[in-house]
């Protein structure tokens, strides 16, 4: 029961950051002409196009982005048992990053529907070798090992990504708002492309929930149960790269909001994945959506970009984190 | 313990005195060893400078350096000798040391390969002092470097103290580190958006991590201050080498654990902080240089004069590569590390294989 009441919070959560998203702004429309834009006529007032051809398209961005980074959170740290799991933390959307700053710089690709693979691959790759290297140990990996290994390498990708960028400024005007991680001037065109993947890697995350349950308990008694533990990790790999490769490519490379939201959701819903990955869907968009509006108003006339604030937000989490017992020992 | 200590911190692998075909061989003592190593090293480094000196527009070899060095007359060799290439040259071999002594006390500290200062990213606290002075007193150069090592240093602090919880154990201290440095790079993104153009330039060309404007001026203050700290880093190397056994046995030994710990990571983050002041963040010769090290010297634990060496030797390659191999020169940071991405991928499949 309560986390039915949770999971309807979370919904009422994700309404009202979205309302927030389409009504504030440093151009400030009264609520009528929003609803009026949004239900009614739209009219060809300046108002009108703000929220139409900015703020919504905009604001599906962020819902797109948030949802796939809090599921790709969610299936890292029940694939990994790992709390400190992130996409980013790991070092897969900083290699995803990477792979776009390559493609942009190297092979002359310049539009989401062209580097979305690059993002896919990249954020792949990056996975795979993780999971290679942290899996390899007698213990099948320990967190410590699999989070230093993926820190290290994003340190790597993002040290390369900010030396290709600063090598060639006006070839990257465009990707430099991008590598920040800003929503600013995002819309259909980057979301559409990037939809199908961010659609496969949620339907493989969520099909996937029941083995998640079972390798909780262990690889051994997984594989009691029945469950074929290296398709799992396989499928699942493949679920982060999707998700997380996709919302790299729509939204530059995030970090902490993965880390973040399914430690609310296990909060709200206790251990059973079939509650968490879906509330990790519903509450990704709501942190990322509320980080965009706060980097919308805190710094008049300028916007923060979106990368900015949640990490902000997420390296405190983090820290507490690495605080708890459970997480470190001694 | 538990997997904390699990990447790195693998048992002394020092003297080969295992059986085997070789058993027989007369096995040379580490002491030794380490000394062998340290000569060689040494004159490597001197080597490479004297080659490093005649590269150029100008080309001169090794003899024509050594004469040029030593003629009093002032001619032309002379001054692009000593005035132009000496003190970038010996600020490579200088800061690369420093990096590299960073990173052994940092790798010890946290009893990790991985645990060295560049990828904790103390080297962001430092960017951060710096845009607060460039963005409040201007952009003369000592105040920056003042800036820079101040925001090396609280930064470490706060991480230290945020990591505290009855003792601070590595593992915790490095993830600690990482949450610091996104904070800080968040404040570094805000600062470099409310900057002036002239500001967020210079910003820019610092934080690419460069040699190429370290002339004398600027080389002088950042040596003395580093010979100061020298001293220093030689009294820790004791309880340094008490705390690679672990906490415990470190305490029956009379070491003051904590004390030392937080002694070992001002040093290291003062070290790693004078540098970044002058070239910006050069990444990933702390990283490797200690590991380096510690193999080429098969000592028990980082050998710190060995890996000073070694990072002296990494820097001014990097440097050199940096200046003369691309058409144009570029900042000897993206060199250091594209070279340490390749290098930590050979340590993480290396290590992974150990482990099996």
């Amino acid at each position: 029961m309560a986390r039915v009441a949770g999971a309807v919070g979370a919904a009422v959560l994700l309404l009202v950051a979205t309302w927030l998203s389409i009504t504030v702004g440093s151009r400030p429309v009264p609520l009528s002409t929003v609803l009026l834009a949004l239900f009614g006529d739209p009219g060809a007032t300046t108002d009108a196009a703000v929220v139409l051809d900015l703020r919504v398209p905009r604001t599906a961005v962020a819902i797109a982005a948030g949802a796939a980074l809090g599921l790709s959170g969610g299936v890292i740290q029940a694939v990994t048992r790992n709390p400190l799991a992130d996409p980013g933390v790991l070092g897969i959307t900083p290699g995803s990053a990477f792979a776009v700053a390559v493609a942009v710089g190297f092979l002359g690709v310049d539009s989401a529907s062209d580097y979305r693979w690059y993002a896919f691959g990249g954020a792949l790759v990056v996975v795979i070798a993780v999971s290679l290297i942290g899996a390899i140990g007698r213990d099948g990996g320990s967190p410590a090992r699999t989070t230093l290994a993926g820190v290290a390498l994003g340190a790597v990708f993002i040290g390369i990504t900010s030396s290709i960028v600063l090598a060639d400024p006006r070839r990257f005007d465009a990707v430099r708002s991008w590598e920040a991680g800003a929503l600013e001037g995002r819309g259909w065109d980057d979301l559409l492309p990037v939809l199908p993947l961010l659609a496969v890697g949620a339907v493989l995350a969520l099909i996937l929930t029941r083995s998640f349950n079972s390798l909780a308990l262990g690889e051994d008694r997984a594989a009691a149960l029945g469950v074929r533990v290296g398709l799992v990790r396989l499928l699942a790999a493949f679920a982060i790269a999707f998700l997380a490769g996709g919302a790299t490519a729509v939204a530059g490379p995030l970090v902490f909001v993965g880390l973040m939201i399914p430690h609310v959701a296990r909060w709200i819903a206790g251990p059973d994945q079939r509650w968490i990955l879906p509330l990790c869907i519903v509450l990704g968009p709501s942190l990322l959506l509320v980080a965009d509006v706060l980097g919308r108003v805190i710094l008049p006339p300028g916007e923060i970009p979106v990368g900015i604030v949640t990490a902000a937000l997420g390296a405190p989490a983090l820290i507490a984190l690495a605080r708890r017992r459970a997480v470190i020992a001694p | 313990m538990t997997g904390g200590a699990t990447l790195g911190s693998r048992p002394a692998s020092a003297a080969p005195t295992t059986a085997g075909p070789g058993a027989t061989r007369p096995v040379r003592p580490p002491r030794l060893r380490s000394r062998t190593v340290v000569l060689a090293l040494a004159i490597g480094c001197v080597l490479l400078a004297l080659v490093a000196l005649g590269l150029g527009d100008f080309p001169l070899d090794p003899v024509q350096v050594v004469q040029a060095a030593f003629t009093t007359d002032g001619g032309f060799a002379t001054t692009i000798v000593l005035e132009w290439r000496l003190p970038r040259v010996l600020a490579a071999l200088v800061f690369g040391a420093a990096l590299a002594v960073s990173g052994g006390l940092f790798q010890t500290l946290t009893a990790n390969p991985l645990g060295s200062p560049d990828i904790i990213g103390f080297s962001t606290g430092a960017y951060t002092g710096a845009l607060l002075v460039l963005t409040l007193a201007g952009t003369s150069f000592a105040p920056v470097a003042v800036g820079a090592v101040a925001g090396g240093l609280v930064s470490a602090l706060l991480a230290y103290v945020l990591a505290y919880r009855r003792g601070v154990h590595g593992f915790r201290l490095i993830i600690v580190g990482i949450g610091v440095t996104a904070i800080l790079q968040s404040a570094n993104t805000l600062l470099l958006r409310r900057a002036s153009t002239e500001v967020a330039m210079e910003a820019s060309f610092w934080g690419a991590g460069s040699l190429s404007l370290v002339g004398w001026s600027q080389f002088v203050p950042v040596a003395i201050a580093l010979a100061v700290l020298t001293p220093a880093v030689f009294l820790v190397s004791r309880p340094l080498r008490q705390l690679e056994l672990g906490d415990d046995a470190a305490r029956a030994h009379g070491v003051r654990v904590e004390r030392s710990r937080l002694t070992i990571l001002v040093l290291g983050v003062a070290l790693i902080a004078l540098v970044t002041a002058i070239s910006g963040p050069i990444a990933f010769v702390a990283l490797a240089a200690p590991q380096i090290a510690h193999r080429i010297a098969r000592s028990p634990g980082i050998p710190l004069v060995g890996s000073a060496l070694v990072g002296a030797l990494l820097l001014l390659s990097a440097d050199m590569v940096a200046q003369h191999l691309p058409p144009t020169p570029i900042p000897v940071g993206v060199v250091t590390i594209i070279g340490g991405g390749v290098y930590l991928l050979a340590l993480l499949v290396h290590e992974a294989r150990g482990q099996r």
